[in-house]
Formats: C-alpha cells, sequence, structure tokens
C-alpha cells in the first residue's frame, strides 16, 4: 500500500520552543491514521505543517510529489482537506457560502454533505457565527468532503460535543473513509478504537510509535503511559 | 575594563572630540557640504544634521528599544520648539524662565498623554499617539489667541536670547550646543538602554508577556521610556529653535513623524549608531539635494528624470523604499545586507496578531 | 434651520469624501493587514491625472464632458497604480507587515514629491460644468450642488461594493479573508489575486475622492492626500476595518461632527474654529481607548 502522505525529519519552531524535533511517519492510503499524544505534545501544529501553515523545516511529500516548498492553497488543490481544531468557519458568512467556498471545482458532492448533514441545508442562509459548536463542525467537516480530497486532515473533530454530536460526527467521518484517506488526531480514544486502523504517537515533538491501531488500543499499560489516560 | 568596553567608550569620545573642533578647521568637501566648514552657513547645516542625529535617536528609543510605534513624536519635538518661543516672544519670558517652563511640561504633557496612550498597544498606541499629534498640530494651525501664528509660524524674538546665541558669527556657539545636544542623547539612550529599566524595555519588545510574568509591571517601564524619549526630543525642539530661529507648523505634522520613521530605519533601527547616522544622512540629502540637483552632472540628465531627482524628498522617498526592500536592518546592519533585524521581527509581533501563515 | 440644513449636507458631502479613501483602506487592512500610508497618494495620483487629462482635453466637447472624460481617465489611473503598487512593492514583501508599511510610507514620500516636482506646490483648479457651482435650495438653506454629486458618488459606491461583495466569488473571498486568510488558503484558495483586486479597488475609489476633492474645493494641490487620509484613518478605526458599511456609518458620523462642532462651537463657544477637527480626532483617542480593537473589534 503506497503513502499518500510522507513526513520526513520535520521541525517546528514556535517562537522559543522546539515544538516538532524531527517528525517522520507516513500515512498509508486508505483508511484511518490516527496521530495521539498528550497534549501539547504537537498534534496540532503537525497538521498545520502539513498544510504549511506554519513555518518549517524537513521534507513533506504528498501523493508521491514533494510539496515542502510548494504554497498551502496549491498543496490543497492537489487533494487536500483540513478540518481544524477551532473549526475556523467564517462566521460572517452564511451556511451555505461557508460551503461554497469551499467548492474547488465545477462538482461539489453536496448529496454526501446534506444527507449526512441535513441541517446545513435548512440553516443555509444562517450566519455561521450564530450557529452551536456542534452546527459549526459540521460545517467544518462538510466543507472538507465536498470535493474529491486523497488526505483529510481532521483535528480534534469531537472537541467539546455532547455524546450525540460525538456520535453523529463518527459517522461522518466513517462515510467518509470510504472515499479518502483520513489523518486523524483524535483525544477521543472511543472514537478512535471505532475509527482507527492505525496509529502514530508523538511524544515532546517526536514520533515514539506506530503500528496497528487495535494492537496499542488493548495494551493499557502503553496507552496510559504515552497517552496518560486510562 | 574589557578591550570592548574601553572601544565604547572611546570611539563615541574621540568623536566628539573631533567634532567639536570641526568650526575651527577648514574643511571643504565638493558637492557634499556646500561650503567650508568654518563659515556659518555650513556649520548651520552641520548643527541640524547633530539635532536630527538626536531627535532620531529619541524615536529610536522608542521604536527600536522598546518597541513602541508611535505616530505622534512630532508633538514633543514641537512643543519644545513652540511652548519656548512663544514664552520669549509673546509672553516676554527670559530665555532661562521659558526654558524651565519648558522642561516642566515637557515632563509633565508625556507623563499625562503617555499614561493615557499605554493603556492599549500595537496599531491602537499608534492611532492614539497621532489623535494627539493632531489635535496639537489642529491647535497650532488655530492660532488661538495669536500665540502660535498659525500658518506664517511665530519668529524668536531676539532681545531674549543670550548675545551668544544671537547673529551669524556665532553660529559656531550654535554647532556647539547641537553637538552637546547629540552627544548628551547618545550617553543618555546609550546609559538607559544598558541599564536595568533598559533591560526590561528590551525585554518588553521582545516578549511582553513574559515580563508580567517575572512580576513586572511593562505599564511602568513603558511609560519611562515614553516620558524619557519625549523630553528628549523637546530638548531637541529648544535646540532647533535657536537654530532656525522661529517655528514653523511644518514640525507638528504626522509627516514629521514619518520622516523620524525613515531615519531611524535608513540608519538601522535598535543599534547604537544607527539612529544618529540616519537622522545626520537625512538632513543633509534634504538640504544638499536641491543644490546637487542644480549641478551640471544632473542638468545634462533628461527632464523626465532631472525634475523628480531635484526634489530632495523624492529622492530619500526612493531610497527609504531600497533599504526597506533590500537592506531592512539599516546602514548600520549593512553587513548583514538583507537579512531582516530581528527588532523588525520583534515589532511586527507586537503590532499584529498573526492570523496566517508563517 | 437653515444653517443646519446646510452643514449637514455638507457634512455629509465631506463624509462621502472620507467613506471613499476609508473604503479602500478599511478592506486593504482588514484582508492584508497592512496599513496602507500610500493611500493618500492614490488620491493625489487620481485628482492630478483627472486635472492633466482635462487641461490636455481642450475644446472636446463642452466642459461636462471634458470633465467626466478627465475623470473616467483619474479613476483608471488610480486602479492601475493601485494595483501596479500591489505587485510591484507589497507582493514581494509578503508576511513582512511592519516592511510593507514602511514601504508605503516610502511611496507616500514619493507620490507627493513626485507631484510637487512636475506641477509645484502650488493648487490647479479643475473645471467643472458651471451648475456645479451653483446652488440648490433645499428646506430654505442654499446648498452648493457639488455636495450632491460626492453624495451621490459615495451612494454609488457604497451600494457597488456591497453588490460586489455578497454576489461575486471574490467578494465572497474578500469577505472570508478579511475574517480568517489562513483558512481561505487552506480552502486551496489564492489569496494573492484578492490582494492585487483589493489595491486597485481601492486605488478607484481613492482616485474618485480625489476627483470629487477637486469638486469640492474647486482645486487640487499635493497635499490634498496626506489631510483627507488622516480623516479616513478615523474613520476606518471608529467604523471598523473590514467593514463597508461600518465606514459609512463613520464617514458620516466624523463628517457631520465635524462641521456641527466647527460651526457651533465657533458661534456660541466663541471656540476656536477648528474645535470640530478637534474633537474628532479626540473621537478616535476616546474610542480607542475605550475599545482598543476599534468599534468593530478587529483592529488589534
Amino acid at each position: 500500500m503506497s503513502a499518500v502522505l510522507s513526513i520526513q525529519d520535520l521541525h517546528v519552531h514556535l517562537g522559543e520552543s522546539h515544538v516538532l524535533q524531527g517528525v517522520t511517519f507516513e500515512v498509508p492510503e486508505g483508511g484511518v491514521t490516527a496521530l495521539l499524544g498528550r497534549n501539547g505534545v504537537g498534534k496540532t501544529t503537525t497538521l498545520r505543517a502539513v498544510m504549511g501553515l506554519t513555518g518549517r523545516r524537513g521534507r513533506i511529500e504528498f501523493a508521491g510529489e514533494d510539496v515542502t516548498q510548494e504554497p498551502t492553497h496549491r498543496v490543497v488543490r492537489r487533494g487536500l482537506g483540513y478540518v481544524p481544531e477551532d473549526r475556523d468557519v467564517f462566521a460572517g458568512l452564511t451556511v451555505e457560502e461557508n460551503l461554497r467556498l469551499a467548492v474547488r471545482n465545477g462538482s461539489a458532492n453536496y448529496d454526501l454533505v446534506y444527507s449526512l448533514f441535513p441541517e446545513l441545508r435548512t440553516r443555509g442562509r444562517q450566519a455561521a457565527g450564530t450557529l452551536s459548536g456542534g452546527q459549526q463542525q459540521m460545517v467544518a467537516i462538510a466543507r472538507a468532503l465536498l470535493n474529491e480530497n486523497r488526505l483529510l486532515l481532521v483535528d480534534e473533530p469531537t472537541k467539546g460535543l455532547a455524546p450525540l454530536l460525538v456520535t453523529e460526527v463518527a459517522h461522518a467521518l466513517e462515510a467518509a473513509r470510504e472515499r479518502t484517506t483520513i489523518l486523524l488526531v483524535e483525544q477521543n480514544l472511543g472514537v478512535v478504537r471505532r475509527l482507527a486502523d492505525s496509529v502514530v504517537v508523538l511524544e515532546t515533538g517526536r514520533v515514539v510509535h506506530t503500528g496497528p491501531a487495535r494492537a496499542l488500543l488493548d495494551d493499557r499499560e502503553t496507552v496510559h503511559r504515552l497517552l496518560g489516560v486510562g | 575594563m574589557s578591550a570592548r568596553q574601553v572601544r565604547n567608550v572611546a570611539i563615541p569620545v574621540v568623536l566628539l572630540v573631533a567634532l567639536a573642533f570641526v568650526p575651527r578647521l577648514s574643511i571643504d568637501i565638493p558637492y557634499v557640504l556646500g561650503g567650508s566648514t568654518d563659515t556659518p552657513g555650513t556649520l548651520q547645516l552641520l548643527a541640524l544634521m547633530l539635532v536630527f542625529a538626536g531627535v532620531a535617536l529619541t524615536y529610536d528609543l522608542l521604536f527600536g528599544y522598546t518597541g513602541l510605534l508611535s505616530f505622534g513624536h512630532a508633538l514633543y519635538f514641537a512643543l519644545g520648539v513652540y511652548l519656548t518661543a512663544i514664552a520669549m516672544t509673546k509672553w516676554h519670558w527670559s530665555f532661562a524662565a521659558s526654558l524651565l517652563l519648558t522642561a516642566v511640561v515637557g515632563l509633565v504633557l508625556p507623563l499625562l498623554l503617555g499614561s493615557v496612550s499605554l493603556r492599549v498597544g500595537g496599531i491602537a498606541f499608534a492611532m492614539v499617539t497621532l489623535a494627539f499629534a493632531q489635535a496639537g498640530q489642529i491647535l497650532v494651525q488655530q492660532n488661538p489667541h495669536k500665540l502660535t501664528g498659525g500658518e506664517e509660524g511665530l519668529g524668536v524674538d531676539y532681545h531674549q536670547l543670550p548675545e551668544g546665541l544671537v547673529g551669524v558669527f556665532n553660529t559656531k556657539h550654535l554647532y556647539w550646543i547641537a553637538l552637546g545636544y547629540a552627544a548628551a542623547v547618545f550617553a543618555i539612550v546609550r546609559w538607559a538602554v544598558e541599564s536595568s529599566p533598559g533591560r526590561v524595555w528590551q525585554a518588553i519588545r521582545e516578549n511582553e508577556l513574559r515580563v508580567e510574568v517575572i512580576g513586572l509591571r511593562p505599564f511602568v517601564f513603558k511609560l519611562m521610556a515614553f516620558v524619557l524619549s519625549s523630553f528628549l526630543a523637546t530638548a531637541g525642539g529648544v535646540v532647533y529653535l535657536l537654530l532656525i530661529g522661529g517655528a514653523t507648523p511644518e514640525v507638528t505634522t504626522a509627516n514629521f513623524t514619518l520622516t523620524l520613521l525613515v531615519m531611524v530605519v535608513i540608519g538601522g533601527t535598535g543599534t547604537r549608531w544607527g539612529a544618529l547616522i540616519g537622522g545626520a544622512l537625512y538632513t543633509l540629502l534634504d538640504h544638499r539635494l536641491g543644490s546637487l540637483a542644480g549641478s551640471d552632472a544632473v542638468d545634462s540628465l533628461p527632464s523626465v528624470l532631472k525634475t523628480p531627482l531635484q526634489e530632495p524628498l523624492f529622492v530619500l522617498g526612493v531610497l527609504f523604499i531600497l533599504v526597506v526592500f533590500f537592506v531592512p536592518g539599516g546602514i548600520a546592519r549593512i553587513d548583514r545586507l538583507g537579512r531582516r533585524p530581528r527588532t523588525l521581527q520583534r515589532l511586527e509581533e507586537a503590532l499584529h496578531t498573526t492570523q496566517e501563515p508563517a | 434651520m437653515d444653517t443646519f440644513v446646510l452643514l449637514s449636507i455638507t457634512g455629509l458631502g465631506l463624509g462621502a469624501m472620507y467613506f471613499l479613501v476609508a473604503s479602500g483602506l478599511s478592506l486593504i487592512y482588514g484582508l492584508m493587514g497592512v496599513l496602507n500610508f500610500a493611500h493618500g497618494a492614490f488620491l493625489t495620483v487620481g485628482a492630478y491625472a483627472t486635472w492633466y487629462t482635462e487641461s490636455k482635453l481642450g475644446g472636446v466637447g463642452n466642459v461636462g464632458v471634458r470633465f467626466v472624460l478627465a475623470a473616467l481617465v483619474g479613476l483608471a489611473v488610480g486602479a492601475i497604480v493601485g494595483a501596479v503598487v500591489e505587485i510591484a512593492l507589497i507582493r514581494p514583501l509578503y508576511q513582512r507587515h511592519i516592511e510593507q508599511v514602511l514601504v508605503t510610507v516610502g511611496l507616500a514620500l514619493v507620490t507627493t514629491a513626485l507631484v510637487q516636482a512636475i506641477w509645484g506646490n502650488d493648487a490647479r483648479t479643475v473645471a467643472v460644468p458651471s451648475w456645479v457651482g451653483d446652488t440648490t435650495h433645499v428646506l430654505g438653506a442654499s446648498i452648493p450642488n457639488d455636495r450632491w454629486i460626492e453624495i451621490a458618488a459615495a451612494l454609488l459606491v457604497l451600494f457597488g461594493l456591497e453588490a460586489f461583495l455578497r454576489r461575486t466569488r471574490y467578494g465572497l473571498i474578500i469577505r472570508a479573508g478579511v475574517e480568517n486568510r489562513a483558512m481561505v488558503t487552506a480552502l486551496g484558495i489564492d489569496v494573492r489575486k484578492a490582494f492585487t483586486l483589493v489595491f486597485a479597488i481601492g486605488g478607484v475609489a481613492a482616485a474618485l475622492a480625489g476627483v470629487l476633492s477637486g469638486v469640492y474645493f474647486g482645486t487640487v494641490d499635493p497635499s490634498r492626500g496626506t489631510s483627507l487620509l488622516i480623516f479616513a484613518f478615523i474613520v476606518v478605526v471608529i467604523g471598523g476595518l473590514g467593514s463597508i458599511r461600518g465606514s459609512a456609518l463613520a464617514a458620516v458620523v466624523v463628517g457631520l461632527t465635524q462641521q456641527y462642532v466647527n460651526y457651533y462651537g465657533s458661534v456660541h463657544l466663541s471656540a476656536l474654529g477648528g474645535l470640530g477637527d478637534l474633537s474628532v480626532v479626540l473621537l478616535l483617542g476616546l474610542v480607542l481607548l475605550a475599545r482598543p480593537g476599534g468599534l468593530s473589534g478587529k483592529l488589534a
């Protein structure tokens, strides 16, 4: 199985902090790879670095091409979707405008999006800033599903959501999994267990563990040591 | 004392002594000076260069060292110029009394306005300082009670000035005063920057949050820097008044503050000599480019090139743009050419919450 | 009463010009984070291009035709200059905001100096159709007709800009970019084209303000850009960055306040004639101290 994303020796400095200290891993094509680790270890920074939203050193290959020097918008146009940690929906735009903005080529999969999130259709003209956290999360995920992407970077999609919404999000990601590859940052191990095929674990800016998801999650000691939970 | 410390003291002192002798010497640099150094005209120019070297340094104290971008520095310079002129000419105060008045107001005003302005940071601070300076400009233009002379400005009553400062033959005295001013500003700023409060200023420029975490209140230190910088600028205004013999509204404008910004950037912000170099060089070019434009070399150029070149501000503006592009560190950092100095990096962070990719 | 009406319409006329300059400034800062000091230069360039074209048109048609043609040239020049400045000076300094601001300062100096060098410091007369100089009677007041032109122009630009922002793709991109530029690029959109567009729009609007100032004052001069720019900054801060409607509202408030306080201050309080200018400037200070982010909260 080829890797849709390959990160080699990624270094990121934020201010005076050396956040990523040589992160190297691959995301195999198809399925869900979970990026795990304690708070503050650099998971979000890794996704942002791949997106080119922060200065970085290292090598990034996407769909077999070296995209290290490419500007963000060009990498994205190769088929990269992004669901950021803070959702980053445009508050002053309507739901419909938020979605429309994300459409890259002529064809957009509104059917999929509206079937997963029917509320987005009914609330189309509502200003996104007036939506609840859960609804904004739907917009953020929907944006990434509208286009045909080879890889989705999804950052803590269930953060702060009520259990019912967590299930909805997980369901949406399952639908997405059938169509594309996902690199998922997630603290909720239940969701990880449900979705992830393989895991990559970060600690102090480096990769300390990679492997099948089930194997790690069944090993409570290691989970506790690496993730501080359980 | 280490070799470096000796050098740091020796070089400025030697320079000071050398410059002090200039009026006695008869140096003539063709094209550049327009006259030999013992002539009043040239001494006047050199004195102006020194004054602006000093004033530019007062601006750099805020901008390059403390990371505060002010668009209203002209207000304090203008205070020195106008208040002294008004006191002597309109109220017929003695020279000494006028100086005292200006000194007191020059301390109190920035204390008051600074306390208010520094409640906000970044762009908001820049705009508030601009607002206060604009208020000052409007006030001067309105000519309340005929005090400021409005558009035409205000000449100084020579009878109130000490004899040694009046008259063309005494230009060399004014030159020495200007030199003394520049030297004083240099010494004070140097001392202040290297003192404990000075280190805090630079720390504030680097990372204000961390300063708070240590338990210091940035506000107090910023206010200190603001008052010191403004007071020294007011002093510069007084020297300027003595040199020029009158007050004109040009010194109250936002343009004037921007000129200081240009001087500081061209010279190199946050460096030991940068602001001095920038201030002196700018003033020199501003005064001499006009004459240079009349020279034969320029005269032979086609009028498309000749016309703009005759306007000093055009040349200076283009020079400034080139510096920003290719030598953002300024002349003082010319060895580092294209690399962006950390001062600007930090200033940027202080001014913008970056909501964008790095 | 008739004085009040005259003051109000004049205030709206001035506000119209402030709005035109502020709208471009607001979009540029909102979208790009650049404090464009060269905006006054766009105004000056537009004003002088208009004057110059008019003076060269000689006997073509009548005054009205000449003026309109010249104004169109002025607007075109404004757009082109805006776009060129962005591409040549701003874009290469991408993400170096301080340098971008400094470059605009340099450009402002250069432009004013250039205009002074070529045409001197004296004010140049702009010829307009004679009806512009006449007055219309409204509610007992005699309103100079140029005020109507300014107000009409500003309303046109206001509605035009709003339509552009709400109905076109680039308008959508700009509105989103003002909120969160990074996320727009994260959606695969090249914001740089939007940058150039916004500078061009700013150039046209400022040039229009320049043309109108020529009508209002009857002349153009090299310092016009700078003096209007200060008020535009005030309007932008009070009205909010990236907000066209905010700028429109703030421009009206500033223009009216200036007129009312200037007049009533000097008449009733025997205060200085410039009390209005002063109060507007202090209003800026007050707003910022109360809300450092400006009234829309986006400044800081």
